[in-house]
């Protein structure tokens, strides 16, 4: 495929002028680290990983969901509903509207999907976050998607899998949102409690409110390659110290050096990853000549 | 002379001819000082009218106003044998965070603040109140401190939020919050926090994660700053006072919304015109809130603490 992408592919775009890339039904995507050109069938199964450069693009939650489960099988659960506007928002457009846009771009109910079944031969509950919803943003929604998780992982007895992916606290909620944060904070307790594994794997990206509550209280703490994972943004980050922020600064290889994830997993190599700990953190026994075998 | 903020003028105005006609004032001089009167009585007319009705945007300049009374000073007045605590065993001592032990109307207490600071020298020192990992773990270290010898906690809140900073990310100013809030939830103690003056998002319920949760009545307690949340929804920072209105910062919002549980009342004109009523009226609300959790334990705390949390934001009154 790489003589068909690197040499023709300029060629056509070249005929047929810069809309190329949207034009003929999203066929084709560029990378947005290397600029290559990738059919759209061979970055879906490549898990959305650029085959060029190893660039992880930001899926759908429920494409990270089907990715997680073996064979793709999992149960979605459907969430508490949360009080949608609490404090009346609007800004240049109101929370309302932005929240119905949402829903209607996404066929989400809210920026988190959970769903149970089994990761690598373990019994797990697992909830992605839905960058594509409102970038992914936490607010009364997503903290009874996380509350509830975590009650069904207790439930169930099952390990309760996080994949993190936002901006931070909804704004459009004001302190609402920012309550969130105690509250995902007494999820991950429950789970603790149950003495079942907790484990968070940070996505691109995980900031704010997210990054500083649930995200970073995991047993084990796992990021994808190149995630943008942080507190405070890098702008403010600047504006404030007015220095220039490190290479790599703020990425998941950033914070492996830093001593604050365990480590760094590629994407095919995830469900594989998240079975392996957990069957051991669950005291799961493997005879040593079928660990050979 | 103090500080007047922008929507003072008037009063400022006021003020400013008093005090010149008292300098002008001669023994005897009957007509000044009926003027004195007068203008007295003309702005504090003027000084009610004005903050009975303060905009989210100008509570959001009086919780910021400099003359405010600081962590500090709340407990260097409420607290005896006050004993500062230092560091996080790990890295540093922040002074962003003070705290330590002491005794709250004779009773033992771990007392924790953000510290802004009240003179040039001194915000340097408390870094303007922005705290970073090690000041949240120093926080989580004396929390737990405080659940190992049954100590009540009582918090004092008052930062823009924790310091956006390089270093701070390196060493997991995140993992610092989050572990500051999961410390909260898990002690067994009584825990008062009290917003003095900004409540500044993470940085804030790092610290506020309590049983109790009080407001001075002009400070604001919210998840991002009018500013900050202006120039990202409007992409216009000079739309904060907007923003600050949609955010419902205030603490009569709050206390509608049920996140937090008490207002607490302010000196007519703000905090900062009269430094020991305020501080006063805190340390009632505090000996108050306190009291009405006499008698729990440990456990029972923990579990309404969390019933409190969880069950906040799902029920909206209008």
């Amino acid at each position: 495929m790489s003589w068909l992408t690197e040499i023709v592919r300029p060629k056509i775009r070249s005929w047929l002028g810069q809309e190329t890339r949207d034009v003929p039904e999203n066929l084709w995507r560029q990378c947005p680290a290397c600029q290559q050109m990738i059919f759209h069938k061979d970055l879906d199964a490549n898990l959305k990983v650029c085959p060029n450069c190893g660039h992880h693009m930001r899926p759908t939650a429920m494409e990270r969901l089907a990715w997680t489960f073996d064979g793709g099988v999992f149960t979605r659960i459907e969430l508490p509903k949360a009080p949608a506007d609490p404090i009346k928002f609007r800004d240049q457009k109101r929370y309302a509207d932005r929240l119905r846009e949402a829903r209607e771009k996404t066929g989400l109910e809210d920026a988190i999907v959970v769903a149970h079944g089994l990761v690598g031969g373990q019994p797990m509950v697992v909830a992605a976050m839905a960058f594509e919803f409102m970038a992914g943003s936490m607010g009364a929604a997503v903290g009874e998607g996380i509350v509830a998780a975590a009650r069904l992982a207790v439930l169930q007895d099952a390990a309760l899998v996080i994949f993190t992916a936002s901006g931070g606290a909804r704004m459009q909620e004001g302190a609402v949102s920012l309550m969130q944060m105690p509250r995902t904070t007494i999820a991950t307790r429950m789970v603790k409690e149950a003495k079942l594994p907790y484990l968070t794997v940070l996505t691109d990206p995980t900031t704010g409110g997210v990054s500083a509550s649930f995200a970073m209280l995991g047993d084990v703490q796992i990021a994808e390659p190149g995630a943008l994972i942080g507190f405070a943004g890098a702008r403010v980050i600047e504006q404030t110290v007015r220095e220039t922020l490190p290479e790599g600064f703020q990425r998941a290889e950033y914070l492996h050096q830093h001593g604050i994830i365990d480590m760094v997993v590629k994407r095919g190599d995830m469900r594989e990853t998240l079975g392996r700990v957990v069957g051991m953190l669950r005291g799961v026994r493997v005879e040593p000549a079928e660990q050979a075998a | 002379m103090r500080p007047f903020l922008e929507f003072e003028k008037p009063i400022a105005e006021l003020e400013g001819k008093i005090e010149e006609l008292r300098q002008m004032q001669e023994p005897g001089g009957i007509n000044i000082a009926e003027e004195i009167a007068r203008l007295t009585d003309k702005a504090d007319k003027q000084l009610r009218a004005t903050y009975a009705r303060l905009t989210a945007w100008q509570k959001a300049q009086v919780a910021r106003h400099p003359d405010r009374p600081h962590a500090l000073a709340y407990l260097q007045a409420l607290v005896t044998d006050y004993t500062p605590l230092a560091g996080d065993r790990a890295y540093a001592e922040d002074a962003a965070i003070v705290g330590g032990l002491g005794r709250f109307g004779g009773r033992p207490v771990v007392v924790l603040g953000t510290e802004k600071g009240d003179d040039t020298d001194s915000r340097v020192i408390h870094n303007f109140g922005m705290a970073k990992p090690e000041g949240y773990r120093k926080a989580r270290r004396l929390i737990e401190l405080a659940g190992r010898f049954n100590l009540p906690l009582l918090t004092f809140v008052d930062t823009a939020g924790a310091f956006p900073g390089i270093e701070a990310e390196a060493r997991g100013q995140a993992e610092a919050i989050a572990r500051s809030v999961e410390a909260c939830l898990d002690a067994p103690i009584p825990i008062i926090a009290t917003i003095i003056g900004e409540g500044g998002s993470g940085g804030a319920i790092a610290l506020a994660t309590g049983d109790r949760v009080l407001m001075l009545e002009h400070s604001i307690y919210s998840v991002i700053s009018p500013e900050g949340c202006a120039s990202i929804l409007w992409r216009d920072a000079a739309q904060a006072s907007t923003a600050a209105e949609a955010l419902r910062l205030t603490a009569e919002d709050l206390r509608l919304l049920r996140l937090i549980d008490t207002v607490i009342p302010e000196p007519l004109g703000g905090a900062h015109r009269d430094v020991p009523a305020a501080i006063a009226a805190v340390g009632e609300a505090v000996r108050t809130a306190l009291a009405s959790l006499d008698g729990m334990d440990g456990p029972t705390l923990i579990a309404r603490r969390r019933d409190k949390f969880l069950a906040m934001g799902r029920e909206i009154p209008v």
